[in-house]
This record gives C-alpha cells, sequence and structure tokens, in this order.
C-alpha cells in the first residue's frame, strides 16, 4: 500500500487437510518500539494482513502519515480499503477486502473510547463503502494485541476462525461453531483456547448464509451493525475474530490525559449523559410520537397510538435488569432488558432506540416482550435489528396492500401489529427459510423479487433500510440521510438533531442545511475514527477542541483543531471517493419513495409534510457546495489537493466537469 | 496488630458494578503508568450481561496464598493484614494462584513474580480503584462493615410492605 518497509514474515500453507496455521509476527514489537522513539504513542503501528485463501499472514507499518491524515477507526479503514481494492468487485466475492481497525484512543483510559472497533468493506447491500463501528471490550483487546488494523483478503476453502495471541496470528478450524449464533460462538471459542477473558466478534447464521443485512457481533449483545458486512465474513468462510492482548497501552502525556479522563468522568454525571444514564436512548420514542415524526406502519402513519407500550418507561419500568458499560465509559448506557414471566421467559436483550422502533411502532406491534424476543433472534441470528424490522414491516405493507397474499407468505397472517408474525419471520429471515429467503437481502432486493410496484413500499437508501425518523418532517435529516455515504442512516450526521432541537424549521427545505450537514458529517467521521462514542457526543463540550486536545495528549502530536477539521472532511471524502469509483453520483442521493410521494396523513403537527424533489434538489446543491463538490456530487480535483488527496484523483478523472 | 474486624480491604458492590473496567484501568496507571488490565490489581468479571463484579485481594485471616508458598516469599503483615511479596524469593510457581479462591494474586507478566493488591498503601487518598469508579461500586470496607449492611439490608427487605416488593 504505502512506501512502508514490507515484513513479509514466516508463514505456513494453509492446508485443508491440517487447517492451523500458525505465523508469528515477530517484527510488530520492534516496530511499536521504533514509534516509541519518534514520538507518535496512541497507535500500535502495525498493519496485520490475513489471506483467507492461502492461510499466509504478513504485517506492514502503518505509516505516520496516513495516522495522522486519517486518524484511525473508519478513515484509516476506508483509506485502507480503497488502496487494497479494486473497482467493481462482487462483495461477497473473495476480491472483496474486509477491513477491521481500533483507533488511536483505543486501549486507553479515556472514557468510551478505549473500546472501539469499525469494520469497512464494500456493503453488499449498497455496492457503496460498508462501514460499521461496535463498542465493548474488543477494540481495547486488539490493539492491546499491537495491531491498528487487520485487513482479510481472499476467501478460505473451509470455515476458519482468526486467534490473534498478541504476536501470533492463526487460522483456526471453526467448523465445530459454525451454524452457531455470536454468543455461543463466543463461549465455544473461550472453551476451546482456555482463556476466558479473549474477546471474540463473530457472525451468526445469517453472516454464514450471506444474508445482506447479517451484522458482525462481539460480546454477544454489541453489533458492528449496519451495511451487511456480516455477510461479507461469510463470503469469506470466516466465522470469528478472537483477540487477545497483553501489552501495555501508554499515552504521551499522561499526568494531562489522566486530568482530562477525570474531566470527562465528571461531564459524563452532567446533563449531557442522563438521557444515557436513566431512560436510554429509547427516550426518543416518546418525544418523536409527540412531534409526529415516528415512522409507524412502515411509514404509513408518523404517529404510534400505542407508542407508551413500548416506551423508554415501560421499558425501564418492566424489563431492564440492569445497566452496563462498555470498557472504560464512565457513561454506561447498555440497556439490558430481561423478559422474567410469560411466553418469553429467560429472554435477555440489548433495547435501545432502534431496535425497539424497527421492531415495535415500524411494524405496528405494542407488545413491548414480543419486541424483546424479536431483537434477541435479531442477535441470535447475527441480523441488524434495523433492517431486520423495516424489512418486516415492508413484508406486511406488502401484504396489507395485496401484493402479497396470505399463502405466498406460506399461510403467515403478516398484519402489522402482529406479534406472533414478526417473530416468526425474523426466525425465517435468520435461517433463510422459505419467504425469509427472499427477504434475508434486505427491503431492495425484495421489492425486486417481488416486483408489482412493491419497491414505493421499500424505505431505503442506496439499499441500506432506514432508521427512525420520519424524513418527511425532519428536512435536515432528509439530507444527512440523502447523502449519507453508507446509504440511508441517521449515524453520519446526527442531522436529526437540529430538527428535534427546534434549532432549525423542521418542515422546511432551505440553503443553510448543507453547511449544517457537511459539518455534522465531519464531527461524526471523527468521532467513529478515533474511535469515540456518539452516546457521549454531549459531553464534548468544544467539539473538535476536545477532539485534538485528546488526540495530542494521546499521540504527543500536536494537533490543531484546523488540521483535525481538515481531517473530517477528508475522511467523508475519501468515503465519497470510494462510492464515486463504484459509479455513484447525484442520482444516488435520493430519498424513498414513500418519503417524496405519500405525505404524512396524521392530524397533528406534520400533517401533510413531505419531501419534493425541488426541496431535495435545493438541498443537495446547498450541500455539494458545501463540500466543494461539483453538482453531481464529485469531489473536485481542487478539493482532492486541498485535502491532500491528490493521489487519487484518477477516480473522478472524467466526472469532474 | 490489626484486629481482624478492623482489616480494611476493597470490596465490589455487584449490584452496582457495571463491569467497565475503570478500576482496572485506574490500578494499571497507579502501579505501572500504563494501561493493561494484565498489570491490574483488581479483575473485573462479566459472567453475564447481569452479573458484573471486579474482584481483589481480601486480606483474608489466616490466607491461602501465604500458606501455599512453599517458599515462604507471602507473608501477612501484622500491622495492615496486607499480603506482602518477598520478590527475591519468588520464583513466579503459581502455588499461591491456585490456592486463593478469589483469583485476586496474580503472575505479572513482566517481572514474573506474583502480585497482589496492596491497598495503595502509599497514595494518601486511599485505594485508586475507589477513588475512580464512577459508579461508587467500591469501596473500602471491614468484615464487620460488610456484615451491618448485609443485616441492614435484610432487615429492610422483611419490613418492607408487600407492593414495595415488586
Amino acid at each position: 500500500m504505502h512506501d512502508d518497509t514490507f515484513n513479509a514474515e514466516m508463514s505456513h500453507e494453509f492446508s485443508s487437510k491440517e487447517p492451523i496455521n500458525l505465523i508469528y509476527s515477530s517484527t510488530a514489537l520492534n516496530i511499536l518500539n521504533s514509534w516509541r522513539e519518534q514520538g507518535l504513542l496512541g497507535y500500535a503501528g502495525t498493519i496485520l494482513f490475513v489471506d483467507l485463501a492461502t492461510g499466509k499472514t504478513r504485517t506492514e507499518k502503518l505509516s505516520e502519515e496516513v495516522a495522522k491524515k486519517y486518524v484511525g477507526g473508519i478513515g484509516l479503514g476506508m483509506e485502507l480499503y480503497l488502496s487494497n481494492s479494486k473497482a467493481g468487485v462482487n462483495p461477497l466475492s473473495a476480491e472483496n477486502p474486509l477491513v477491521l481497525t481500533v483507533g488511536p484512543v483505543s486501549g486507553t483510559m479515556f472514557p468510551t473510547g478505549g473500546n472501539g472497533h469499525a469494520f469497512i468493506s464494500k456493503s453488499p447491500e449498497t455496492n457503496a463503502v460498508g462501514e460499521a463501528v461496535s463498542h465493548g471490550t474488543f477494540g481495547a483487546e486488539l490493539k492491546r494485541a499491537g495491531y491498528d488494523a487487520v485487513i482479510f483478503t481472499g476467501k478460505s476453502e473451509k470455515p476458519v476462525y482468526l486467534w490473534i495471541d498478541d504476536d501470533s496470528a492463526q487460522l483456526l478450524d471453526a467448523s465445530q461453531v459454525w451454524g452457531k449464533s455470536p454468543g455461543e460462538t463466543e463461549d465455544a471459542i473461550k472453551n476451546e483456547l482456555g482463556d476466558y477473558y479473549v474477546r471474540v466478534a463473530s457472525i451468526g447464521l445469517a453472516g454464514e448464509k450471506q444474508s445482506k443485512i447479517a451484522n458482525i457481533i462481539n460480546e454477544k449483545t454489541r453489533a458492528a451493525g449496519r451495511t451487511g458486512l456480516g455477510a461479507v465474513m461469510g463470503s469469506k468462510n470466516l466465522k470469528a475474530i478472537a483477540v487477545r492482548g497483553t501489552r501495555d497501552i501508554t499515552v504521551a502525556k499522561p499526568d494531562e490525559f489522566i486530568t482530562m479522563v477525570k474531566e470527562f468522568h465528571e461531564r459524563m454525571k452532567g446533563p449531557a449523559a442522563q438521557k444515557y444514564r436513566t431512560l436510554g436512548t429509547s427516550e426518543n420514542l416518546m418525544t418523536q410520537n409527540a412531534l409526529f415524526c415516528l415512522p409507524t406502519r412502515n411509514f404509513n402513519n408518523a404517529h404510534f397510538e400505542n407508542a407508551e407500550k413500548v416506551s423508554a418507561e415501560t421499558l425501564n419500568d418492566r424489563y431492564i435488569a440492569k445497566i452496563i458499560a462498555c470498557n472504560s465509559c464512565a457513561m454506561r448506557c447498555e440497556h439490558e432488558a430481561l423478559i422474567r414471566e410469560g411466553p418469553f421467559k429467560g429472554t435477555l436483550a440489548r433495547m435501545e432506540y432502534d431496535n425497539i422502533w424497527a421492531l415495535g411502532p415500524n411494524c405496528g406491534v405494542d407488545k413491548l416482550d414480543a419486541i424483546i424476543k424479536a431483537a434477541e433472534l435479531c442477535n441470535y441470528y447475527g441480523l441488524d435489528a434495523t433492517s431486520a424490522g423495516v424489512t418486516v414491516s415492508f413484508i406486511m405493507d406488502c401484504h396489507e396492500k395485496g401484493i402479497l397474499t396470505h399463502e405466498e407468505l406460506g399461510g403467515l397472517d403478516a398484519h402489522f401489529g402482529n406479534a406472533d408474525a414478526l417473530i416468526q419471520l425474523i426466525e425465517k429471515i435468520g435461517k433463510r427459510e422459505g419467504i425469509g429467503d427472499m427477504l434475508a437481502d434486505g427491503v431492495k432486493v425484495a421489492a425486486e423479487k417481488i416486483g408489482k410496484n412493491s419497491s414505493e413500499l421499500a424505505l431505503q437508501i442506496k439499499g441500506l433500510e432506514v432508521t427512525g425518523y420520519d424524513l418527511r418532517c425532519l428536512k435536515t435529516a432528509a439530507l444527512g440521510s440523502a447523502v449519507s455515504f453508507r446509504g440511508a442512516d441517521q449515524n453520519r450526521s446526527g442531522a436529526y438533531t437540529v430538527d428535534l432541537k427546534g434549532k432549525v424549521d423542521r418542515l422546511k427545505a432551505e440553503k443553510g442545511r448543507g453547511k449544517i450537514v457537511k459539518d455534522a458529517e465531519d464531527i461524526y467521521a471523527l468521532i467513529d475514527s478515533l474511535i469515540i462514542c456518539k452516546n457521549a457526543k454531549g459531553t464534548l463540550y468544544k467539539e473538535l477542541a476536545d477532539m485534538a486536545k485528546l488526540y495530542s495528549l494521546v499521540t504527543g502530536y500536536d494537533m490543531t483543531v484546523e488540521e483535525l477539521s481538515v481531517a473530517g472532511e477528508r475522511i467523508n471524502t475519501i468515503a465519497k471517493l470510494i462510492n464515486v469509483r463504484e459509479g455513484f453520483s447525484r442520482k444516488d442521493d435520493t430519498l424513498p419513495w414513500k418519503v417524496m410521494n405519500q405525505p404524512i396523513t396524521d392530524e397533528g403537527p406534520a400533517k401533510g409534510a413531505i419531501v419534493t424533489q425541488d426541496e431535495l434538489d435545493l438541498m443537495l446543491d446547498d450541500y455539494y457546495q458545501a463540500r466543494g463538490w461539483n453538482v453531481e456530487g464529485i469531489p473536485t480535483k481542487a478539493k482532492l489537493k486541498e485535502l491532500g488527496l491528490q493521489e487519487f484523483s484518477s477516480i473522478i478523472e472524467g466526472k469532474e466537469a | 496488630m490489626v484486629k481482624l474486624h478492623e482489616r480494611k480491604f476493597v470490596s465490589t458492590d455487584p449490584e452496582k458494578c457495571v463491569g467497565c473496567q475503570i478500576c482496572e484501568y485506574a490500578c494499571s496507571f497507579t502501579k505501572e503508568k500504563a494501561f493493561n488490565p494484565l498489570k491490574s490489581r483488581i479483575r473485573v468479571v462479566r459472567v453475564n450481561q447481569l452479573a458484573n463484579m471486579a474482584v481483589t485481594c481480601r486480606l483474608c485471616e489466616d490466607p491461602a496464598c501465604v500458606a501455599a508458598c512453599p517458599r515462604d516469599a507471602l507473608t501477612q503483615s501484622k500491622d495492615t493484614g496486607n499480603i506482602v511479596l518477598d520478590k527475591d524469593k519468588c520464583n513466579g510457581c503459581g502455588w499461591c494462584i491456585e490456592a486463593c479462591d478469589y483469583g485476586a494474586i496474580m503472575l505479572h507478566p513482566e517481572s514474573k513474580v506474583v502480585y497482589v493488591c496492596d491497598m495503595c498503601k502509599d497514595k494518601a487518598d486511599g485505594p485508586q480503584c475507589v477513588k475512580w469508579c464512577p459508579e461508587e461500586a467500591i469501596t473500602v470496607v471491614t468484615s464487620d462493615v460488610l456484615a451491618q449492611k448485609a443485616r441492614i439490608g435484610a432487615i429492610k427487605k422483611l419490613f418492607q410492605q408487600p407492593e414495595e416488593k415488586n
């Protein structure tokens, strides 16, 4: 990739008879030490390459320049993806690399910063750049093992898992865990390795069967959920990644760093963390219901009459058994719901706004215990709960509109609100069984198979299912979702925040929204690159300044606010470059059919709301201008030069004018 | 000599512990200027999502680790009850590790001798895990205080009105 020393390690050929392949990357520690001499801490300094076809691994030094330019996490991951892949590959083929990264803060004590990791590849769902971040402890462990990134290429002949034990990286036989859930896989691998502090990220049955809505789960309840990267693992016959790291993580300025950590511990006791510490993200549900922006029954309504039954208040009152924390986090927000009695007794799942919305109001389901069960099943099969819920609501909508009959659904009574149908459909999608086979690749593929204008009912952008915000009456969020490089998602910009907080007129599309979305995207990209946590974003009182200080204290490199701001823009632009390389342009920055053609009908403040093509065009022009891209949404040569991305200018050749 | 019921040690309330591992980082940073759970004197166990607890030395009366050491490298301080290691005598055999019911004494990955909580005896403000725990789940207690807490908790439960029990 870069101009770094190439370190080929001693390696053994992978053989089908002897599926154990042991490689010692003895140089990793030397690299680490040389980095320390140079003074750039935070990074481990090493990238691990794993060729699944041959079983060979090797390491490369992470260039200091690349580290500073792309920070880490999704930024570094997308740079590594672009530099190590070809255009136009099938995402589920051996030619599509999968990148795993951590950030410079990973493994330190910075609250929320110690624990994240990111997966990056070409998404099988969107054919655009796919990325998903997860938290827990896995990322910290990978950093302690001595790696900033792992790049998987090729495809294994048979199921394997990667076992990283500091310098040693081995592919082990995964046939005994093939078919198991991520949770079961984690336990089985810990038992096999005889080490209970091993951290595991794995796919479930959905990933094995290459469902395009499959996720990658670590530590049982944490998921790199969106864009179907579990299917990429499945297509490579890579069941899991297990890691144990024993190295010290040190920071450049320990005393100042620890003072900053203490300050953030205090901030996390304050108002910025209050929602997460108490009711949790599901607090959004009643707020959005009151504002008529809670998508209900596949966007047929924007208000759910039974919202109280599935609210955060009801959830906490009846089911939340414990709120737990990720590694190093002083805010703890992971709400664990336990069902103590009834038909779903013993069910345990992490519940957040996203999965309650997708599996609940969005499907018209008001039975909270069934929603928790459905969420647990998503974790069991390794399905992204948001995409799975939107897929179920799509099929319910098709059924109610007579597009799919009872018989075509295999006798399933898939009416909105039918909790049994919800659970059965999740099971079928997870197993790719019966109708589930047609649905397992998400709504876009399902609509293509069904035909009959069902694509109008498919709530997706670029192939990725929408999240729980009614974009018709949240127009900044609509722009944010339309331009999001990974498809429909609020997590690339959090643009809904200005709408919901009343900082702008949420029903109006106007100039200025482009800049708001652009700035928010840059901040979000940095959060996902450092990697810190979006739930704790409110504790970054001085966003960029706080992040620049954190980066500087950890790495010893004096990162300025301006330089970091440019890095945020660079990360969004390199994501766009991947998409441009794959043929994406303005035409793809669009909104679901219903958002643009079916106004909100509920009596209330949002009645009649819709996003017209004119409104979208106005906002797109404004956004591209704010980004310094042309009207087709293609970054200009001048912009690439400004951001130090000239090496990729061949991508925009001929598209720039 | 400190009396048994006055002996202070670090204890975690599993009801409050959220498994964040901040205590591990605080400990390893205090003791070794590095973030590394493997060098922490307190370790977090998450059995499942609902069962989290940090574990460290409980300064047992008649400690099994001391009894198990074939080289007399471990002793218990008469003044504080702390387990004290004579580094020159320890050869890292691990008998004490096997003897401890709590996994509170461990082999140091670099020095190759065992290490155990010393109650941050060099720190004026006491054990740093206690100071850092954001959930106030970790406290310095005596066995007598633990018994008092348990007793009071049990009696409160007994006198609860039926509707409060749910």
